[in-house]
């Protein structure tokens, strides 16, 4: 039970902070067709920003000057780069992201080197919230969730109440038509598009003390996001959302479980014999096998519905 | 009119196949050797890449996979060889491998294959780390971090060939290298072939044909992955160790590099691509850690002002040269080259002292920072005008090249 | 008659054929029969559901319901593939051709399927005697000769229709059912593309939508008129031009003027 409740609480953190991510890169891919590949790099940059300008401000300025600069990039990133591109078709506009990311993580490694760096959870948040049972919950946790709730509220009254988001809604299905209303749509691209990286920035801010800051996270962060956005159907909000808790309880409930399959069949009665052939495969951990589900369940998903939970396209 | 296409093309081969044979004697040494021979599997595994993305228009990110999983069902069948569980020649195992690449491509692409587009790319990726993630579990079949070891020489000496000196290793991906090129450049010229390239361009209309794409993309990247599995079986050979970083995400972008940079508009573009960034990581890694950087920048480069890679910068110029007016280009072409030139030594300088900056401190590096920099601003500013100089002359040579055409 | 006998007699029966987009029910109930070898024209305002009924016919949407049968055998809701491979064969009305290719492979590619050459991988295609052949004949037909080796995405409009209509064609489907074939035509490309038309149908059976009286009046045999996803009327050209329920439906506009 306590080990039930508390892997809840860290897989609903950890589902929001992977929705802070699926959200951006789904926004950005139904309103302009483009998947971000380097999406993940830019939550990677925000972790290395936000160690960077705390070393110098702290914590809580680095907590808004980070995902800003994040969102600088991305704008400046789809105003020279992208737009440039968008005239030669989706392939190379993908290619040009996956380049992106490529010579992002370079820098990263030219700046901060191969190591990871020292990006701590700050003192004042450094704490015990509360003790379950025997368990401590860390108050960061805690706070990861409230950033994550609050950005998703605030991401759900700009879309629906103010008339940048009503403008975002329409050109995700009539972007001819908004144009021909004399609204700037490849302004709204950039912003769009800017506005994604910085959530993805944030969500560095927010994950690169708790998990690790180093030039690897990009890309074992990146692919976990696009498992998410394929489960939950391409270009859905909902779906993404859905998928996010789904994928990062998934995560976090199998790396606790130390069973082996051989454990497992023994409870339902059926013994292997060490002796067996199949001893060896069998004898992994749940927790061993963790890094591979969300990549089998992507699988199933596709085998049973190619669109995903919400998907309503098919490319 | 065909006949003549016909000979010229027998001829083109033939050269190629004297170049292979006689390319250890032009460079012979150890290590142009072994760059031979990493030369020859890479332009396997580039083609075989390019049967996807350039003929049937599917951008996967994990072509490594097929690559890595035949390099490692061959190293296990070389090392059943030399326990004697059963016979096979030494130069029949890339078939083993081919075969390898072949099912689990059949297996898998059954399941990527079912979604075109950019959903395919993010699919491909996903198997990719699974595919990695499981290599890292299943320690038996890819050994952890230590990879499987094989010996080559296993298979003995048939017909006075023991596979021990590299020159015979040389020769056999060479061989390889030429079928699977022939067998390639085949298929494109196949029904299934050209049904791939109609898929890419409207797969919709080809189901009003008669034809179901979803099985055309299948079957194309089974094939691609019997090659791709030929070009992992040689590196087993090859190396004598395969490791789970070869069917990583790393192996599976390099490609897409190599296909990109040398250009997936042409069947022969993917060669110059696998040759480029393979001479370019063994040198370059040779004298800068940044070498990986300067490999993306040029990737950027490629994608923003030639999208078809160098091998349409070379049939760009094809009318030119035929029409006779390479003389008029050249002025324009020589400016940009030195205003490139001057910006690239500065942008090289910046990226070196970043690197190696913050270990030297002195007077120098400051020099160095600023002399640096100003060549990036000096050769920027004279690039920009040499691009419009460039510009320039290709339009007004466009309404003279289409007279000639 | 029996549903089942009936279905059997035409070259396509449609049964109460529905089809519903979301709330939206855009085929309320559509009968339809055209004899094997007979022309027939579909007409009807714009916002009809023709376009939608083509897609139905051919597989590019699965209808809601209803069933659909060609030469008797039952196609509601096949793949458009399986469908082509039973002998039907249709165009689009925006030019779907492949722009990449040559116009001669375009019409190759065509015709590879039905010759039976499938996902052949062994086979050159430049051997293929009778596929060339037969692209050879279609680009006869079409009057592309010397347009061969040209980019089809290359072409001007009206050489593209053609091309469309090519493909269409290329295969020997005997049933073709062709959407807007003249959409977008000058007057004189207009002329060109019907006798194209009624020299390339020769002998099968056309269904098509077209929105030029001229054009439709030149080649039906039959006409039928679809107006808000219903066909109101089936009948020659004389009795359509008759019927008073035709001449409601497009508010008194004469029918056998310019309707553009």
């Amino acid at each position: 039970m306590e080990f039930f409740l508390i892997t809840l609480l860290n897989s609903l953190s950890y589902g929001l902070l992977l929705f802070m991510l699926s959200s951006g890169l789904t926004l950005i891919f139904s309103m302009m067709g483009v998947l971000n590949f380097a999406h993940a790099s830019f939550y990677m940059l925000g972790a290395y920003f936000a160690y960077q300008t705390g070393m110098v401000f702290g914590f809580w300025p680095a907590l808004f000057l980070a995902p800003i600069l994040v969102g600088v990039i991305g704008a400046i990133t789809e105003r020279y780069g992208l737009r440039k591109v968008h005239k030669f078709g989706h392939v190379a506009e993908l290619l040009f992201t996956f380049g992106l990311a490529y010579v992002i993580e370079e820098v990263v490694h030219l700046i901060w080197g191969r190591a990871p760096v020292d990006y701590r959870i700050p003192e004042s948040l450094n704490f015990t919230l509360f003790t379950l049972f025997n368990t401590q919950y860390p108050a960061y946790r805690a706070f990861m969730m409230l950033v994550s709730v609050g950005m998703l509220v605030s991401l759900y009254l700009v879309l629906t109440k103010t008339r940048i988001g009503l403008i975002v809604q329409a050109s995700l299905t009539h972007p001819e038509m908004v144009q021909a209303l004399g609204h700037n749509v490849p302004r709204v691209f950039m912003l769009v598009f800017a506005g994604g990286c910085a959530l993805a920035g944030l969500a560095g801010v927010l994950g690169g003390n708790l998990f690790i800051t180093e030039p690897g996270m990009a890309f074992s962060v990146g692919s976990i996001v696009f498992v998410v956005v394929v489960v939950g159907g391409m270009g859905s909000l909902v779906g993404a959302f859905i998928a996010s808790l789904l994928i990062g309880s998934i995560q976090t409930f199998s790396v606790g479980f130390d069973l082996s399959f051989i454990d497992l069949m023994a409870g339902l009665g059926v013994i292997i014999d060490s002796n067996s052939s199949w001893y060896a495969g069998l004898s992994i951990t749940i927790s061993q096998t963790a890094p591979v589900l969300p990549y089998l369940l992507m699988v199933l998903m596709l085998i049973v519905r190619p669109r995903g939970l919400m998907g309503t396209r098919e490319t | 009119m065909e006949r003549a296409l016909n000979k010229s093309r027998l001829i083109l081969w033939s050269s190629v196949a004297l170049l292979f044979v006689l390319l250890p004697f032009v460079f012979p040494g150890g290590f142009a050797l072994s760059i031979l021979s990493q030369l020859g599997i890479a332009i396997i595994f580039a083609l075989s890449y390019n049967m996807l993305l350039g003929q049937t228009g599917l951008l996967s990110f994990g072509h490594a996979v097929y690559f890595g999983l035949g390099a490692f069902v061959t190293a296990h069948a070389i090392n059943f060889v030399e326990a004697g569980v059963f016979g096979l020649p030494m130069s029949f195992m890339p078939l083993v491998g081919g075969l390898a690449g072949l099912v689990f491509s059949l297996l898998l692409g059954f399941v990527t294959t079912r979604r075109p587009g950019t959903p395919f790319a993010m699919i491909s990726l996903g198997i990719a780390e699974m595919v990695a993630a499981s290599a890292l579990m299943f320690t038996t079949f890819f050994g952890g971090e230590g990879g499987i070891v094989t010996n080559r020489t296993a298979g003995g000496v048939v017909w006075g060939i023991s596979y021990g000196p590299q020159i015979q290793v040389y020769y056999l991906i060479a061989v390889w290298c030429f079928i699977s090129m022939a067998l390639m450049f085949v298929i494109t010229r196949t029904p299934l072939g050209r049904i791939a390239n109609a898929v890419r361009d409207n797969p919709e209309r080809t189901q009003f044909v008669g034809y179901n794409p979803t099985r055309v993309r299948w079957i194309m990247m089974s094939l691609a992955g019997f090659f791709a599995g030929i070009g992992g079986a040689l590196t087993t050979i090859n190396y004598e160790i395969i490791t789970a970083e070869s069917l990583g995400l790393m192996a599976s972008g390099n490609v897409v590099l190599m296909a990109f940079i040398g250009g997936i508009g042409q069947f022969w573009g993917p060669i110059i691509g696998a040759v480029l960034v393979t001479f370019l990581q063994s040198f370059l890694s040779n004298f800068t850690q940044a070498w990986l950087l300067y490999f993306g920048l040029l990737f950027l480069l490629i994608i923003l002002f030639s999208p078809g890679g160098i091998s349409s910068l070379i049939t760009i110029h094809a009318p030119v040269w035929r029409a006779g007016v390479m003389k008029r280009l050249l002025p324009s072409y020589m400016f940009a080259l030195w205003a490139g030139l001057v910006t690239l030594t500065g942008i090289i300088g910046v990226i070196e002292l970043l690197y190696r900056g913050t270990l030297v401190v002195g007077v120098n590096v400051a020099v160095t920072w600023v002399f640096s920099g100003l060549l990036v601003l000096v050769g920027a500013f004279f690039l920009r005008r040499a691009i419009r100089a460039v510009t320039q002359v290709w339009e007004d040579l466009t309404p003279e090249l289409a007279r000639w055409s | 008659m029996e549903l089942g006998e009936r279905m059997n007699q035409h070259a396509l029966a449609l049964v109460d054929v529905r089809k519903r987009f979301g709330q939206t029910e855009i085929i309320n109930g559509v009968n339809l029969e055209i004899v094997a070898g007979e022309r027939h024209a579909l007409i009807g305002p714009n916002g009809a559901g023709k376009s939608t009924l083509f897609n139905l016919i051919s597989g590019r949407f699965p209808v809601s319901s209803g069933s659909i049968a060609l030469n008797g055998t039952d196609i509601t809701s096949k793949e458009p593939q399986v469908i082509n491979r039973l002998g039907l064969s249709r165009s689009f009305q925006i030019n779907n051709i492949f722009p990449k290719l040559s116009v001669f492979e375009n019409l190759r590619c065509s015709v590879l399927w039905v010759l039976g050459y499938r996902y052949s991988f062994f086979k050159r295609t430049s051997a293929l005697r009778d596929a060339k052949e037969s692209a050879e004949r279609t680009l006869e037909m079409i009057g592309l000769e010397n347009r061969r080796e040209k980019m089809a995405g290359e072409l001007t409009y009206a050489e593209q229709r053609a091309l469309e209509i090519g493909i269409t064609i290329a295969s020997g489907a005997n049933v073709i059912l062709l959407d807007e074939p003249t959409a977008g035509m000058s007057r004189s490309e207009t002329e060109v593309a019907v006798e194209l038309i009624s020299r390339v149908t020769e002998g099968k059976t056309l269904l098509m939508v077209e929105h030029d009286m001229g054009v439709v009046f030149d080649l039906a045999d039959r006409i039928s008129v679809l107006v808000y996803g219903e066909v109101i009327a089936s009948g020659t050209p004389a009795e359509i031009r008759m019927s008073k329920k035709v001449q409601e439906a497009y508010l008194g506009t004469p029918i056998d003027g310019d309707e553009e």
